[in-house]
């Protein structure tokens, strides 16, 4: 279906690559920590090491809660687009096949947040 | 069976209205909430401008409801002399 | 001698037909289509514009000796209000804060209705909507202005009001309103009464002034309660011009039907998101509650919309697809509104806090199937945290829906633990959306959503700062210079209730009202 209109509709969309100044966006989430009201969105640049964003990165955005220091990054589990997927640490987003606005979450086995409440 | 219900701010020119709907439809059941009053009624709900007339002791313009309504609900059918909320269901 | 014959008054039937069909005539220089340009190609098709009548019957001369009765009432209780300092009179100071969400989120949008009922009214060939779009464009523009004027006495003596309109226009939350308003204004006219008229006004309006403005007045707040009631006098109006007008297309032509069913489907979803603020203004912002969000939804939505559906089954009309996913969202979704502005206090013109122990126990009461399940434990950690000086702020920007631009909170319907995640490849980019019906959305008009504004995305592409702001430079803070954007003080607009200036300031002036020092 497309939009009902007077006359030729067409526009650039708001979000394309071009317009982040080099960077691309990635979404990440962390499964079964909602205390964390929804993913977070990052610009990275795509030569950005994985490793960097999991040490660099993320203790920033997901250090506040209790079970982030007692994750074993070895166990955790990774879904692109709900998907399994396994990263490699020591290569870049794109190398990892990480594109603009890619989301991906992990999960902690073990960890299930605050009281076991999945917050 | 469908609820038809219209609300009215709670003020003195509301209370004799709030009396003369429940005359005319004996069925209906009032919810005082506050700052406002809520009345349901199933399937049908009128409002006579005969019977707030006598109430109130003066002639009363229907659409003069219309400063002290909250909401309502229901297909509705005004004229001068009664205003109707109904489901078809 | 002449007789005296008393002048037979019109009835109002006549009186209508006089003051609305009669004031209409049909061009000759010009051609209809020239006149009426937007009319046609939404594909929606009219026979008989006289058959749409307004069933109030009410006519223009009566509208406005109503309304200024409305105004008169409306002014002499704000001041009122205001001359006896009114706003001390509310339960507690984290009331204002509701105060704030109503100016900032919901006022703009009460002008931005004047404008569409204006364009709508005036694209249609049928002088009975035209006359009905007319009053209620004049309606809306009152209601913006008088909730301007009732607000602006709290403005005086609170923060995060100061801007209001320049802050609907910028802060990330404020997009889920005004991005709301801005789809259904850009549609077609047709488009634009089913989902303003209808879906808004008629199917979810009630939970927005009913229950939420007596609260306000359950909450010592007279200044709103008499402008949400004043305003909402000019709603049942409206409703009845959005059933009108649904019933008026359904009766024209059996081809606009499935149109009309997409619309519903849309709009009453892209307004039950919108309510998502109002769900936890009524579990959360009330200091006395009157009702659950849950209890109004039941009323309001799934009593008396059921009624309206089954009325309109008639025409072939369903009950929107979207009622099932939220009648599982209806005991969560306070608690995950709450949570996120808890999360993001720092970025907002309002303050947040955590409910107190008998707040707690209402809640559970209410939501006796999720809330001590889900919610207090994490409730009571952030309320330790915080007494030991470590209040959550989340300073990384959510990841957005596409559609309703509400950040990805919401959880997958039934499995209130896994967050909802949809997406959608569309020419060279992916879009991703909270849930099905945000996606649907999307999928039927991807040309639109694509251009949506969403307030993360242009954070990052550089476009949230004041001009000449250098990202590059040293020690840049990208949230400070936001909250310039924003216009909006760092510790004065935003954070926790429990460290503002309104609560300290608050505590003071009421201490004065009541004791001689």
């Amino acid at each position: 279906m497309a939009v009902a209109a007077i006359k030729a509709y067409d526009f650039p969309p708001a979000d394309s690559m071009d317009k982040f100044h080099g960077a691309q966006l990635l979404y990440i989430g962390w499964e079964d920590h909602l205390m964390f009201c929804a993913p977070f969105a990052f610009a990275f640049p795509p030569t950005m090491r994985f490793g960097d964003v999991v040490d660099g990165v993320l203790p920033g955005s997901f250090g506040y809660h209790p079970d982030f220091a007692r994750i074993d990054w070895t166990k955790a589990e990774w879904f692109k687009s709900g998907k399994p997927f396994a990263p490699d640490f020591d290569k870049s987003l794109a190398d990892n096949g990480l594109g603009h606005k890619d989301v991906i979450r992990f999960r902690t086995p073990g960890l299930t947040g605050i009281e076991g409440s999945c917050s | 069976m469908s609820t038809v219900f219209i609300a009215l701010q709670t003020n003195e020119e509301t209370r004799q209205v709030i009396e003369a709907i429940v005359q005319d439809n004996p069925d209906a059941v009032v919810n005082e909430q506050p700052a406002m009053v809520k009345i349901d009624a199933q399937d049908r709900l009128v409002i006579r401008r005969e019977t707030i007339e006598e109430l109130i002791g003066r002639p009363f313009d229907l659409q003069e409801l219309q400063v002290n309504l909250i909401t309502m609900t229901g297909n509705l059918d005004q004229t001068d002399d009664e205003m109707v909320l109904y489901w078809n269901a | 001698m002449d007789m005296q014959v008393a002048k037979k008054k019109l009835g109002l039937k006549e009186r209508y037909a006089v003051m609305t069909r009669g004031l209409d005539w049909t061009p000759s220089y010009q051609k209809m289509e020239d006149i009426y340009p937007y009319v046609a190609y939404e594909g929606i098709k009219i026979h008989d514009w006289d058959k749409w009548e307004d069933p109030f019957r009410l006519t223009m001369d009566a509208y406005w000796k109503y309304q200024a009765e409305k105004e008169r009432k409306l002014y002499a209780i704000i001041d009122a209000f205001n001359q006896n300092n009114g706003h001390l009179n509310v339960t507690d100071a984290r009331y204002i804060n509701a105060v704030k969400l109503f100016i900032s989120g919901i006022s703009p949008l009460e002008y931005v209705a004047h404008r569409g009922f204006a364009h709508a009214g005036r694209a249609f060939p049928g002088p009975g909507p035209r006359v009905a779009c007319l009053m209620q464009s004049i309606d809306e523009i009152r209601h913006a202005q008088t909730q301007v004027h009732s607000i602006s006495n709290y403005n005086k003596y609170y923060n995060g009001m100061h801007d209001f309109h320049h802050a609907h226009d910028r802060v990330w939350f404020l997009s889920v309103p005004k991005s709301f308003f801005d789809d259904a204004l850009t549609a077609g006219p047709f488009e634009f009464m089913v989902a303003i008229g209808f879906s808004f006004e008629y199917v979810l309006t009630n939970l927005l002034f009913v229950p939420f403005v007596s609260g306000a007045a359950y909450n010592g707040d007279m200044g709103t309660m008499t402008f949400g009631f004043s305003a909402q006098s000019d709603e049942a109006r409206h409703m009845t011009l959005g059933l009108e007008v649904i019933k008026f297309i359904l009766e024209q032509d059996p081809a606009n039907v499935p149109i009309v069913q997409r619309w519903i489907d849309k709009w009453t979803w892209r307004g039950y998101r919108v309510l998502t603020l109002v769900a936890m203004m009524m579990d959360y912002m009330l200091p006395k509650r009157t009702m659950s969000w849950k209890e109004a939804w039941e009323i309001y939505f799934e009593e008396n919309g059921g009624a309206l559906f089954k009325d309109l089954a008639r025409y072939g009309i369903t009950m929107p697809k979207c009622a099932g996913q939220i009648a599982l969202e209806k005991d969560h979704l306070s608690h995950q509104a709450w949570s996120t502005f808890y999360n993001y206090a720092a970025a907002a013109n309002f303050h947040t806090w955590m409910p107190d122990d008998d707040e707690m126990k209402w809640l559970a009461s209410k939501y006796p199937d999720s809330f001590d399940k889900l919610y207090r434990p994490r409730y009571r950690f952030w309320r330790e945290q915080a007494a030991k000086g470590n209040r959550f702020y989340s300073k990384t920007l959510p990841m957005l829906c596409q559609v309703c631009q509400i950040p990805m909170v919401f959880t997958e319907p039934g499995e209130p633990t896994k967050t909802c995640y949809r997406e959608v490849d569309y020419r060279d980019d992916k879009y991703h959306f909270c849930s099905d019906h945000c996606k649907k959305i999307f999928e039927d008009e991807p040309e639109k959503y694509t251009q949506a504004w969403l307030p993360v995305h242009q954070i990052y592409q550089g476009n949230c700062f004041p001009e000449g702001t250098d990202p590059t430079v040293e020690g840049f803070d990208p949230l400070a210079e936001v909250l310039k954007f924003y216009n909006l003080e760092h510790g004065r607009d935003n954070l926790d209730f429990e460290i503002s200036e309104d609560r300290k300031n608050f505590a003071e002036w009421r201490g004065q009202a009541t004791r001689n020092i």
